[in-house]
């Protein structure tokens, strides 16, 4: 993949006097974790492949202040979130597309009464809509007859109750699907929630990215699917930990149908 | 003097429920500590929790074997306490068995016969209920918090409703006119054999004795709800009517912040402007919770209804893996200290006297604070809607934002997203550099 990706600006579709269908926003994980950044990548090329109208903000976009307010400094957040309403209100944004569920959940329930109202919706969401609409489709069986087990990222599932999009989107891969014991409403936590990605953890006697490891590793999978980058970082370590790096990767719904 | 019983019998019942009524009046003073939430939104979809949270015990059966034996002590206690009415009744007038007189013998019998078939299960629930405390040894009843009087609480339940339902059997075996009538004996004509051979003075002593019992255990355990973890049986109906109606993942945006974001960003606010006349007499707002009464009267209910079951804790990845946090605890300390600010408060002639103890540090510890991860399995365990995140939020929020106490990391990375917009120190500038690379 030599080819540089088209990434449009909401500046230059402001430029030419149009509006996209749908502002991406990448979030800072996906902005410049190495890692992340290839579901970044991964999903531009989605948005590509289904002919999708989009914009991202670029360097106009900041944090979301998400993981400052799950510290605890409501003031930093409330900062970051005002100045994000006014690029966004500026650019008479309705639709936002993202693949990280901080952003997603922050965005969509803690911006509206600081004077940000937008329709908010998470990349599996949007992917399984494409499909729905017949504007993408799955021709490969890259998958076809892989075991696949998904963890649901807190602030998709339990926090915004998306448990089907994801899977749904799945099912089109031809992949075997399997659930571990603990999954939707009660799935557990991949250990980087509340600002815990950027601290060590207290001590205790295991950590909780093993613990989810295990569960995944319970269903015998050749892939664990994720819809978060930072589940794709705790994951991908307890994957490390358990020494199956050779057997068990960890991919971002994107990923997999950019892939398929 | 033929009134003496019903006098006796209308003392306890006034003393009973007037010392319950008593404690509850303490017990929403208590909670009225708490800063006044608005809770007139939602009214249809809060009524339609209440039915199917509380009263439905939707949440419950998520844990199909704990559910279900909670479902037949809670469908036993509810319908059996129809026959308290009988017997307040009963008790006041004078009369027995009042319902005879009222209802046909069939009906009659039918609703005791339940009665008592309710009173064998909850019987036999209970008994179970005990085995997983103390010798199955369930692993949720034994957490560290669960030590000394939370045990003792647990099993004191136990006794009580054991008590209860045989005192209301042997009343019925007793009670000869009933069991001649043999209509609704479904249980207690096995255990009137027990007493052959006694006198029918004797058999009416043992039912008289066995009916005081049973209508002044009940009182005592009316009476034992405020002292115990038991409250959730009033108080769960309206916790789950004032429980979030929002996603989880929302949490509160802070108004008194908001303000001053606003101010801050405003470019005609003078920043060397005199303050207003009023604001000198305003006392600035304290951003997060230290103590009970920063905390919101639905969170001080939260407290009041937690009965610690602990599914909460089960579920919480911090407790799973060792660290100190215990959703559950967070409960239980909430409510222990505002018990201590109540006794304070009584003590000192209705002001709260500075006792030189808080919630935070004295009760919860910041590293229970800092090993959360906000994933919201506790909120969605708990059965009655309780909420032990926003606490724990609220109490990380006073440790940044009032004593700059944040660990180190979440320091650096805080000052990052103020610097560069960003957790890490990346160039804001930089922030598209992935669309170029390869």
């Amino acid at each position: 993949m030599s080819e540089q990706l088209k990434v449009p600006t909401m500046a230059e579709f402001m430029a030419e006097g149009k509006q996209p269908e749908i502002l991406f926003w990448v979030g800072s994980a996906g902005s410049y974790d190495d890692r992340a950044k290839k579901i970044t990548k991964a999903f531009v090329k989605v948005l590509h492949k289904a002919n999708v109208d989009f914009a991202v903000l670029g360097t106009e976009e900041s944090n979301t202040g998400d993981v400052a307010k799950r510290a605890g400094n409501e003031f930093l957040f409330q900062m970051q979130a005002v100045m994000n309403i006014e690029v966004l209100n500026a650019y008479e944004v309705k639709r936002i597309v993202t693949c990280d569920p901080h952003s997603f959940n922050c965005i969509k329930n803690e911006y509206p009464s600081l004077g940000g109202n937008y329709d908010v919706i998470h990349h599996t969401q949007y992917i399984q809509e494409l499909m729905e609409a017949g504007r993408l489709t799955i021709e490969g069986n890259t998958y076809k007859g892989k075991r696949i087990t998904f963890h649901d990222p807190c602030y998709l599932g339990r926090a915004n109750k998306v448990y089907d999009a994801p899977r749904n989107v799945l099912k089109t891969t031809n992949a075997t699907l399997t659930e571990m014991k603990r999954h939707k409403g009660t799935a557990l936590c991949c250990g980087a929630g509340g600002a815990q990605m950027f601290k060590d953890a207290e001590p205790g006697n295991k950590e909780i990215n093993v613990l989810r490891t295990e569960d995944a590793l319970e269903t015998n999978p050749d892939i664990i699917a994720t819809g978060c980058p930072y589940c794709n970082t705790m994951m991908t370590d307890g994957i490390k930990a358990k020494e199956k790096e050779g057997t068990v990767t960890v991919l971002d719904v994107a990923e997999l149908i950019a892939n398929s | 003097m033929e009134y003496i019983p019903n006098i006796i019998f209308a003392i306890i019942l006034i003393l009973g429920v007037g010392y319950f009524a008593r404690n509850i009046n303490k017990l929403i003073r208590n909670i009225k500590l708490g800063q006044a939430v608005d809770a007139s939104d939602n009214k249809s979809e809060r009524w339609t929790n209440v039915v199917r949270i509380a009263l439905g015990q939707s949440k419950m059966v998520k844990r199909p074997v704990s559910g279900f034996l909670h479902v037949v002590v809670y469908v036993g206690f509810v319908i059996i306490n129809i026959e308290v009415l009988e017997i307040i009744i009963d008790g006041i007038f004078g009369t027995h068995r009042i319902g005879l007189e009222i209802l046909p013998t069939s009906v009659y019998g039918f609703l005791i016969g339940s009665f008592e078939v309710l009173a064998v299960s909850v019987l036999i629930t209970v008994v179970i209920f005990w085995l997983r405390r103390n010798v199955i040894k369930v692993k949720r009843f034994l957490s560290s918090e669960m030590k000394g009087w939370p045990k003792s609480d647990g099993n004191i339940i136990l006794y009580f409703e054991v008590v209860l339902m045989c005192l209301f059997l042997v009343m019925n075996a007793t009670d000869t006119a009933f069991q001649t009538m043999d209509s609704g004996n479904v249980i207690s004509q096995f255990i009137a054999p027990w007493f052959e051979g006694f006198s029918l003075d004797a058999l009416h002593n043992i039912e008289r004795v066995a009916w005081w019992l049973h209508i002044t255990g009940i009182l005592v355990f009316l009476n034992y709800l405020y002292f115990s973890k038991h409250l959730h049986i009033l108080l769960a109906f309206p916790n789950v009517y004032y429980g979030s109606v929002e996603p989880k993942g929302k949490v509160n945006n802070l108004e008194a912040v908001t303000n001053e974001v606003k101010l801050m960003m405003d470019p005609d606010a003078d920043p060397y402007a005199a303050p207003a006349e009023t604001a000198e007499d305003e006392v600035p707002a304290k951003f997060g919770a230290s103590d009970v009464m920063d905390l919101s009267q639905v969170q001080l209910l939260n407290a009041y209804t937690c009965t610690e079951c602990g599914r909460c804790t089960s579920a919480c990845p911090a407790s799973l893996t060792g660290k100190k946090l215990s959703p559950r605890k967070i409960m239980m300390d909430t409510r222990d200290r505002l018990e201590e600010v109540g006794k304070n408060i009584d003590a000192n002639n209705g002001v709260f006297k500075d006792d030189g103890k808080q919630l935070l540090g004295d009760y919860i510890l910041n590293e229970e604070l800092w090993a959360c991860t906000t994933c919201n399995a506790c909120v969605e365990e708990c059965p009655v809607s309780i909420n032990p995140l926003s606490i724990i939020l609220d109490m990380r929020r006073y440790l940044v934002m009032e004593q700059s106490a944040a660990p180190m990391e979440l320091n650096n990375m805080m000052t990052n997203i103020e610097n560069n917009g960003a957790p890490w120190p990346y160039n804001q500038m930089d922030r598209l550099n992935w669309a170029k690379e390869e």
